[in-house]
């Protein structure tokens, strides 16, 4: 019973290593050090990596900057609760406001065309999280995140609030549409 | 010297001393109840998340499952956890526990904070989760529980210290402490950044409910309470392969099969493992990218190395001591001749396994930077940390408390049959429990939600037809588990008041020193090939094959959504 036993020999760190252990330390340290250069060389070569724009904000301003696209792009609205319908144009700032309990305003982009996604919340922590696309991002109040998108499909997209957020947290869901 | 009596249990050789077998008893008796409270806390997530049953009212709802992870992630864990640490020294080095009475005081601190929490969540003002994330509050006696169950464990830790002391002190054993003891110390070391963690952000936001701090930042929040938060449960790493190491030791007289590489591995945790915390921000916004790939990646996946690495060595150890015993024919003897009627072997090898296969791959997954993406706070999160916490933390627990029933609570077990079957029961369903969550979760359905219909939600977006049925799979999963969790408790609490009781053994005023074993031939040439365990060796092939397949699925998944830079 020697692992609840101090080891018989005192030098136990001078054993020689079977050949089982040995070979699945190699193999083991080969496949860690893979995934961690996966993870480098994804930011390289690969397409979806997280960005870390990040500015401090305050309710105040990023509600007046989102207001700012809603009188501007507004194409229509939506619900009962008149959501407005937002199409700025490809490439621009566009901005999503995360409050209890909904995601605010509905925004229309285009297909393979780039924009400066701003997210924050007014309250408490919320969840972006993209259907059935299953983006998930933390949206932290006091913080401005700039996510740079690309929708590679066209359809309807539904924002799934993900951080629970108190009694209402189910009730919100926002929308983006992609054409 | 302080009056303590030492006895030797008859059945296993250990020996006990009468204060910290005392402690040990109050520490895994206050464990239990948790896990009883979190159990049937446990029922009302289930039958509500089973979206056919979708029983409790949303507030309810929320409270229960605020309720259910803090009893069972923190109180019911680390109550058994402060049992193990007392047990891995007091009881292996044979010595006397270090200050019984501030012992007791750590107890009755961690009793009354788990209490005070507990009725904090249960008023409803404190619905707030496990991570109580802020600018939303809890009542102050919400953070005060915790601040005080924290105080209580980190005393338990520096009363685990000083009874190393002591031993080393009383000569109490000769040369380095067993291996089981070193894994204990490696849990002990987490545990004290952990529990310094959680007051670091705990007390300012505990001062900012009652109006003396005007503000926490949120991400700062974010930030530390993740050092507490994950790192709690590297406690429970630590902690549950020590169990395994013993377990193999008890069931097999397994040796390990190499003291430096199994001791190598538990520094790489003490060095690495913490930095996971990192895990939890990877979808937040303010941290740099270079930030959440060293971190997230223990460094260089130097704590996954670890954990590989005694994937291996614990059941290697088993399989070169069955092969010593002559169960050598082909790869795979050993195991089939392996003790499965017995719950202490098949608790400990459902954990192993499930907690590799499951818990493991699905836990590197989310802490890819990039693969967190298409994970983050979706319910594959806690499909990832029911199969780490519940099948290899709660299960190994749960394994180690059959041996303790007759050894330290001196009682026969009532049921045996029932235990027997529990392990399968409870870790079996507890597998396809954690499989299906992943499922949903790869779908997107969201983890602490009340209804994924979206009841009264004007853009309710519409889940597939496959989301609904993982979410009933769930459910079923779910009570199954319940169930054998239930057996558990029945099998433990009935034991202890209704078992048949045990001869104690003969006590003794003074300790009997660890008697130096005769050193062993260092040569374990049983296996094939000059492998000492190739079986074992096959079996993490298997994992590894595994592991890469389902980790490039996953990038192939992540390469076609939106582009995102």
């Amino acid at each position: 019973m020697s692992a609840i036993l101090p080891p018989s020999e005192r030098l136990w760190w001078k054993h020689p290593l079977d050949r089982v252990e040995g070979t699945w330390i190699a193999i083991a340290l080969a496949w860690c050090l893979t995934m961690f250069f996966m993870m480098v060389g994804w930011h390289i070569y690969g397409k979806q990596n997280l960005s870390t724009e990040t500015y401090k904000t305050t309710p105040e301003k990023f509600s007046a900057k989102a207001q700012a696209m809603v009188d501007k792009y507004t194409v229509r609205t939506e619900t009962a609760d008149k959501i407005p319908v937002v199409a700025p144009p490809a490439g621009s700032d566009v901005y999503i406001v995360a409050r209890l309990w909904n995601f605010w305003p509905i925004l229309e982009l285009e297909k393979d065309k780039t924009y400066r996604l701003h997210l924050t919340a007014m309250d408490y922590n919320h969840g972006f999280s993209l259907q059935p696309a299953n983006i998930n991002i933390q949206v932290v109040p006091g913080y401005e995140h700039v996510v740079t998108v690309t929708p590679n499909q066209s359809g309807t997209y539904s924002v799934v609030c993900n951080e629970y957020c108190g009694i209402g947290h189910h009730t919100m869901v926002g929308r983006v549409y992609v054409k | 010297m302080s009056s303590t009596t030492y006895r030797t249990c008859p059945r296993s050789g250990l020996q006990f001393e009468a204060n910290a077998e005392k402690l040990m008893l109050a520490n895994a008796v206050a464990a239990v109840v948790f896990l009883l409270i979190g159990g049937i806390l446990a029922v009302g997530v289930v039958l509500t998340r089973w979206p056919a049953i979708h029983w409790l009212e949303a507030d309810t709802f929320y409270k229960v499952l605020t309720a259910h992870g803090i009893d069972m992630l923190i109180f019911w864990i680390i109550f058994f956890e402060i049992a193990v640490l007392y047990f891995c020294s007091s009881t292996l080095l044979r010595c006397r526990l270090a200050t019984p009475k501030i012992a007791w005081l750590a107890f009755a601190l961690m009793v009354i904070g788990a209490i005070v929490n507990n009725v904090a969540v249960y008023q409803g003002s404190s619905s707030v989760m496990m991570t109580s994330y802020v600018p939303m509050m809890a009542a102050p006696s919400f953070y005060a529980g915790l601040i005080l169950f924290a105080v209580g464990a980190l005393i338990g830790c520096f009363v685990f210290l000083g009874t190393l002391v002591v031993a080393k002190r009383d000569k109490t054993y000769q040369g380095s402490v067993p291996l089981v003891t070193f894994g204990a110390v490696t849990a002990c070391i987490i545990a004290v950044f952990t529990i310094a963690s959680g007051a670091i952000i705990l007390i300012p936001t505990f001062l900012m409910s009652v109006g003396l701090v005007e503000k926490v930042d949120p991400l700062v929040y974010r930030t530390i309470w993740w050092a507490f938060g994950h790192s709690s449960q590297q406690i429970n790493v630590a902690a549950h392969i020590s169990i395994w190491y013993a377990v193999a030791a008890i069931a097999f007289g397994a040796k390990p099969m190499s003291e430096r590489v199994s001791r190598g591995a538990f520094l790489l945790y003490i060095l690495f493992l913490q930095l996971a915390s990192a895990h939890h921000l990877l979808a937040d916004p303010g941290l740099s990218t270079g930030w959440k790939v060293v971190n997230t990646s223990y460094f260089m996946y130097f704590a996954v190395l670890a954990s590989m690495i005694h994937g291996l060595t614990i059941p290697g150890a088993m399989e070169v001591a069955q092969r010593a015993k002559g169960f050598n024919k082909g790869l795979f003897e050993w195991l089939r001749k392996a003790p499965w009627g017995n719950p202490v072997f098949s608790g400990v090898f459902i954990s192993i396994i499930g907690f590799g296969f499951l818990g493991g791959i699905s836990g590197v997954m989310m802490g890819t930077e990039q693969l967190n993406m298409i994970i983050h706070n979706t319910i594959y999160v806690p499909g990832h940390f029911h199969a780490t916490v519940v099948v290899g933390t709660t299960l190994s627990f749960m394994a180690l408390t059959y041996f303790l029933i007759p050894v330290l609570f001196k009682r026969e077990m009532i049921a045996p049959g029932l235990a027997k079957l529990q392990p399968y029961l409870f870790g079996l369903s507890m597998y396809f429990f954690c499989l299906v969550m992943m499922g949903a979760g790869t779908l997107g359905v969201s983890r602490r939600h009340w209804d994924m219909a979206f009841q009264g939600a004007a853009l309710a977006y519409p889940w597939p037809g496959a989301a609904y049925l993982m979410m009933g799979l769930v459910g079923i999963a779910g009570i199954a588990a319940i169930t054998g969790g239930a057996i558990y408790i029945y099998v433990t609490v009935g034991s202890l008041l209704w078992g048949k009781k045990l001869e104690a053994g003969a006590t003794s005023a003074n300790f009997t020193p660890i008697p130096r074993s005769a050193p062993t031939v260092v040569a374990q040439s049983y296996g094939s090939a000059g492998f000492a365990a190739p079986g074992t060796f096959m079996l993490a092939m298997v994992f590894l094959v595994a592991f890469i397949l389902y980790y490039f699925i996953n990038w192939k998944y992540l390469s076609q959504v939106w582009g995102l830079s």
